[in-house]
């Protein structure tokens, strides 16, 4: 959390004038029952009207100038709180968007998530309670005490033994039931699993007829979490009583002190009840300060969840061996790559071994699970080789800054994402400056041409994860953004399955056709898709098992076979049956 | 703050709400009963300690002026006055902790037992993370509101009344200043929290927005960083960010000002308590019933005592008005109409050997779109019929009415010659196996998801299933075997393996029907064998109704269903349908032909 902090060094002043002017206002409460005192001993003792009235005027003023303080504080806290909030936030964006697809995989999205939206909430909303509060309730609590003191020495000492004790109620009360909420929010986690579970697996809770269990088993773990609640309950009940009797036995005992000294004629009636006020004022102060301390437990937790996040640094470094050491003409060269995943046990990929010259077609075939996303993944350096290298051009990938080496690329993943905004903004993804025809031809290339025709034109609205187009019109909206780029090397990862067989050939024999004629990396299930391709890569279990032309790998690949004739065996005994 | 405006725009509940929760109140009425008179008692004894204290400094008055016995009895009579009011507060918290919690318990199991009788048809079209937050988020809201209805509205009201009874016994003028310039207080509360509601909504929306931003960013980050465009993000969101700092800011500094104003109208009605009682009492000095001091004392302290809870009402009403409207929505589920229940001489199907007939069945999900029109077939023991079509055609519909998830609108289905409306749904549903593709298991062990069909199998049945639907060999494998307790919805184990799970639950009990739906994608080929090899078993001898992808199935099947929009198009088995050269031979060559 304290690393956070440096946020707010634009903020030093309203980090100093916010509390500062919070502890004036505090000040000048503490001044009250002074005031009191001296209404009560010198002007109602001697009669004196005009006395009283202008101390009333005083008690007012106080008020006025205590108003002014206090809004002036919280605007600083606010200014400082929100200010740094959004330093914070942008920092974080900053820095998650220079995280690779490792840290992100090991995060979690929802997580990522979660930091930078509710987290900072808290965060910023900790910062300004902290900037109005966290001083303030300690100065009135001390500040009683020590007005007291010169009030009287001897009726002081009350508030010496008041206080501590007080503190030890509330906080410890406090403390006592924090690990019990937990325990009744885990509860409540139960309940709430089972409930979810009941509506997701409803079809089969009732194929199996299991409604009366459930409800059994609901009633029980509600009865544990209501038993939980009222545990806690009874706990947190005692606070006010507690605190009450403290407080009013300390009243009782500094009533007692003071009628002593007030006989001896060491004090008067009016401090009396001086003292009696400044005792009132401790027990909210104390109580405010348990809460903010509560509130700001939740705060630095969250704050650590969010420095914690800063201090995950990207993996990848850029090296500075540019040097070509492989051969210029091949587009992509693997070198016996193994990729291991982290948290994995095992490695996806395993002596990864081959070159693909330039402006060739690549297929990559393989069950679900062999590694073929995997393979084309280390093209653009989403992840790195554990061992081996993956080489560009000759030159080693992990030597280009990372934006010159993924212009070079284009990929259409597996999940067609795009963005809310329109359709022309979309396909400027691949290049910012893509004029409207640019963008057309590409999306003639992609068959989506005719999409963007009945959508309206490119202006057409796309509405957040492209809600509004059914998954083959996502699919050719991807594949036309990624050939805006005119991608020096183009990866379409499986992103041909929401097409049906005429337009995903109609798309491989427009791609064929391209003028910038891009060396191209097809990742399918579906032999069709990949038969005609200039070399087929087959994958099973993370290794190359076979590596050829079609007609090479049905002979020489088992496995290429199976997958094969699985597919055309269906089809030529269906047209048998015919 | 979003939480703030949803909470604003949702804190609108009908009337008959109230009613419905004081009718869950009253079950606890003896305890409601205690509750108000232990409030009453707790607020006169709180009121009572400062006139108490207002006596003993009375008797302080100066030098050599002081009686002691007096102070020593009137001390001693506030300590057993503390002592009384600590012990009866404690036990009215209790007292409404218990209701409160027991209200929601009760209003919780209510719901829950309505969820488990709901048509399928509430179920299907409310998103589940809704139904879960009324059962979970809006009621523990409307406990939280109603404990603070409990201890705060009614002990803030009876204070504030209290307060005023004794204020005007002691001194009506005082008690003038007080009842006049108190309300201030509120309306200043009031004038700022309407000023601020614009800026919160603002604040609230421009959040969102920022909201929705990132998780469209952040949520495809890779596709970002696939494009390099992480600057434009960037700008993208400091634009976002600065346009909230900018209304945050507004937000809590506009909102932050109702505590000081609070203060500062408190502060007056102090200051005019004081200048009041300051000059009755010199005006009543040495008069036969003079005002003294130490009910000076007492009505400052009053003072303090009743700006408290005016000012916390306002908040505990929208509180209030918040927790009525959870419960209301809790209640909808509540009485949300129920499934038709079963005919009292409902039959219990018994030795079903598997002949189901379906006769001009219609259905529709929705009245005016027409789904299943005069479906006919007949099914003999041991048939098997597949269901075929394009992805989104409605295969499921299927499975909902032979399962009864839904009832026919029109014709019948029969079980053994039994309408499936006049025998009992427990009878029917477990006459059927059922492995659906979305594999959903239960939180708890392996064990527990096993034997949900038959809760009594023993280990040697259990292993046996898990066998011979090939599940054993990874169950073996995992760290507690069959007692690895899986997260719920099985997030720990592979797509593949939760399949084997629910094939081997179906696989224990082993019902005379099955009801099939063969996973598309996303399992290893290995694991697909193992499956198919399962599912085989299984059929064998029994009636079954598979939603089939894989061809060998289709083609092995008796009767072929072929879907398109909902609607069943062709019926017939395999050589038939391709003969007939209509839908079914256009997409069996698109989908399996290259």
């Amino acid at each position: 959390m304290f690393k956070l902090l440096v946020h707010l060094k634009k903020y030093k002043k309203e980090c100093v004038l916010g509390p500062l002017f919070k502890l004036l206002e505090a000040l000048l409460e503490l001044f009250v029952p002074l005031v009191i005192a001296s209404i009560i001993d010198d002007g109602i003792a001697n009669g004196d009207r005009g006395y009283v009235v202008g101390m009333v005027l005083l008690l007012v003023g106080l008020g006025v100038v205590g108003l002014a303080f206090s809004i002036t504080a919280q605007y600083f806290a606010a200014k400082a709180a929100v200010g740094f909030s959004t330093k914070v936030k942008h920092e974080l964006f900053r820095h998650i968007e220079s995280l690779s697809y490792s840290e992100i995989d090991h995060v979690g999205t929802s997580t990522l998530i979660t930091r930078m939206t509710s987290d900072m909430n808290q965060i910023q909303n900790g910062v300004n309670l902290t900037l109005r509060l966290l001083l303030r309730s300690p100065f009135v609590v001390f500040g009683a005490m020590i007005m007291a003191f010169t009030v009287n020495v001897q009726a002081a000492l009350v508030f010496v033994a008041a206080i501590p004790l007080l503190s030890v109620v509330i906080f410890g009360i406090m403390l006592w039931c924090i690990p019990l909420y937990k325990k009744v929010q885990q509860r409540l986690d139960k309940v709430l699993g089972i409930t979810r579970e009941n509506l997701t697996g409803v079809r089969v809770i009732r194929a199996f007829c299991k409604e009366e269990q459930e409800v059994d088993s609901f009633t029980r773990r509600n009865e544990e979490l209501t038993a939980g609640q009222k545990f806690v309950g009874r706990i947190s009940a005692l606070m006010n009583p507690l605190t009450y009797i403290i407080i009013n036995l300390a009243i009782i005992w500094l009533i007692q002190t003071g009628s002593v000294q007030v006989n001896s004629g060491i004090l008067s009636q009016g401090d009396v009840v001086a003292l009696y006020n400044y005792m009132s004022q401790i027990l909210v102060e104390l109580i405010k300060l348990a809460n903010l301390i509560i509130s700001l437990t939740k705060c630095v937790a969250c704050g650590n969840r969010v420095q914690a996040l800063f201090e995950i640094k990207s993996s990848q470094t850029i090296s500075d061996d540019c040097s070509i050491i492989g051969d210029e003409s091949n587009a992509v060269e693997f070198r016996n790559v193994s990729l291991k995943y982290r948290d994995a046990g095992e490695d996806s990929l395993t002596g990864m071994d081959f070159a693909v010259k330039r402006g060739e077609t690549v297929g990559i075939i393989g069950g679900t699970g062999s590694g073929k996303t995997s393979l084309v993944n280390m093209i653009p350096r989403f992840y790195d080789a554990t061992e081996g290298e993956v080489l560009i051009g000759g030159r080693n990938v992990n030597s280009f800054p990372l934006p010159e080496l993924r212009e070079k690329i284009g990929i259409v993943p597996q999940k067609a994402v795009l963005f809310k905004g329109s359709i022309r903004e979309n396909m400027q993804w691949g290049k910012n400056d893509a004029t409207d025809e640019e963008i057309m031809t590409a999306a003639k290339t992609a068959q989506a041409a005719d999409v963007i025709e009945s959508k309206g034109g490119l202006d057409y609205e796309i509405e957040q994860g492209g809600r509004n187009l059914s998954g083959g019109q996502r699919q050719r909206f991807t594949i036309a953004r990624a050939l805006v780029k005119e991608p020096e090397i183009l990866i379409l990862d499986d992103s041909a399955s929401a097409l049906d067989f005429a337009t995903d050939a109609a798309l491989r024999k427009a791609i064929r056709e391209m003028d910038s004629k891009p060396t191209v990396f097809i990742v399918s299930q579906r032999t069709s898709s990949i038969q005609h391709a200039d070399k087929i890569i087959v994958l099973d279990d993370g290794k190359i098992v076979g590596i050829g032309k079609h007609e090479d790998l049905l002979s020489s690949c088992p496995v290429y076979s199976e997958i094969y004739n699985s597919q055309f065996k269906a089809e030529s005994n269906g047209k048998e049956a015919v | 703050m979003a939480e703030r405006a949803k909470k604003i725009k949702k804190s609108s509940a009908p009337k008959g709400t109230l009613k419905k929760v004081l009718k869950y109140v009253g079950r606890h009425g003896f305890l409601m009963a205690v509750s108000v008179i232990l409030a009453a008692v707790t607020v006169a004894l709180t009121l009572y300690a400062p006139i108490l204290i207002g006596d003993a400094i009375d008797l302080i008055v100066g030098q050599n002026n002081v009686d002691f016995d007096g102070i020593a009895r009137i001390l001693i009579k506030t300590a057993i006055v503390i002592g009384i009011t600590a012990v009866v507060q404690w036990l009215m918290n209790t007292i409404n902790n218990r209701i409160t919690y027991h209200v929601v318990r009760d209003i919780r199991n209510e719901a829950f037992k309505k969820i488990e009788i709901l048509p399928l048809k509430y179920i299907d079209a409310h998103p589940s993370g809704e139904i879960v937050n009324r059962v979970i988020a809006d009621a523990d809201q409307f406990a939280e509101g109603l404990l603070m209805g409990f201890t705060q509205l009614f002990t803030g009201v009876v204070t504030i009344l209290g307060t005023l009874v004794f204020l005007f016994t002691i001194s009506w003028q005082i008690a003038l200043v007080v009842v006049l310039v108190t309300p201030l207080s509120l309306f200043i509360a009031r004038f700022i929290s309407t000023r601020t509601y614009r800026m919160f909504h603002l604040q609230s929306e421009t959040r969102g927005q920022q909201t929705a931003f990132i998780d469209e960013m952040i949520g495809s980050q890779k596709v970002v960083q696939a494009f390099s465009h992480e600057d434009e993000a960037l700008e993208k969101f400091d634009e976002i960010n600065e346009r909230l700092a900018d209304c945050s800011l507004k937000a809590t500094f506009f909102s932050s000002l109702t505590n000081p104003s609070t203060r500062f109208v408190n502060s007056v009605v102090y200051a005019g308590v004081a200048l009041s009682g300051a000059l009755i009492c010199i005006a009543t000095a040495g008069t036969a019933n003079p005002f003294t001091i130490g009910q000076l004392s007492c009505c400052l302290s009053y003072s303090n005592q009743y700006t408290k809870p005016f000012n916390e009402i306002s908040g505990v009403i929208t509180e209030l008005q918040n927790a009525l409207a959870c419960a209301s929505r809790i209640f909808e589920l509540i009485e949300e109409e129920p499934q038709v229940s079963e005919p009292a001489n409902a039959v219990t199907l018994n030795n079903v050997e598997g002949s189901v007939e379906l006769s001009d069945v219609e259905f529709s999900y929705v009245p005016d779109r027409k789904l299943i029109e005069g479906l006919n077939l007949s099914v003999q023991p041991g048939q098997r019929i597949a269901i075929v079509g394009p992805t989104g055609c409605g295969k499921t519909t299927i499975i909902n009415l032979l399962m009864r998830f839904y009832d026919v609108n029109g014709g019948s289905i029969k079980v053994e010659g039994n309408d499936i409306r006049d025998v009992t749904r427990n009878s029917l549903r477990s006459s059927y196996g059922m492995v659906l593709q979305e594999t959903w298991l239960k939180s708890g062990t392996i064990r527990d998801n096993i034997v949900m069909g038959k809760p009594d199998a023993t280990d040697e049945e259990v292993i046996a299933a898990a066998k011979a639907s090939h599940a054993h060999s990874f169950i073996k494998r995992l760290p507690q075997g069959y007692d690895t307790v899986i997260t719920e919805d099985g997030g720990n184990l592979s797509q593949g393996q939760k399949q084997l799970l629910c094939i081997t639950r179906v696989m224990l009990c082993l019902p005379p029907m099955l009801i099939l739906d063969e996973a598309t994608s996303s399992i290893d080929t290995r694991t697909e064998i193992k499956i198919q090899e399962a599912f085989a078993r299984m059929m064998k001898g029994r009636t079954s109704f598979i939603v089939a992808h894989r061809l060998s199935t289709i083609r092995e099947a008796d009767v072929i269903l072929v879907m398109k929009d909902g609607h069943i198009i062709e019926q017939g088995n395999h050589d038939q349908l391709l003969k007939q050269d209509g839908f079914y031979a256009k997409l069996y060559n698109s989908q399996f032909a290259v």
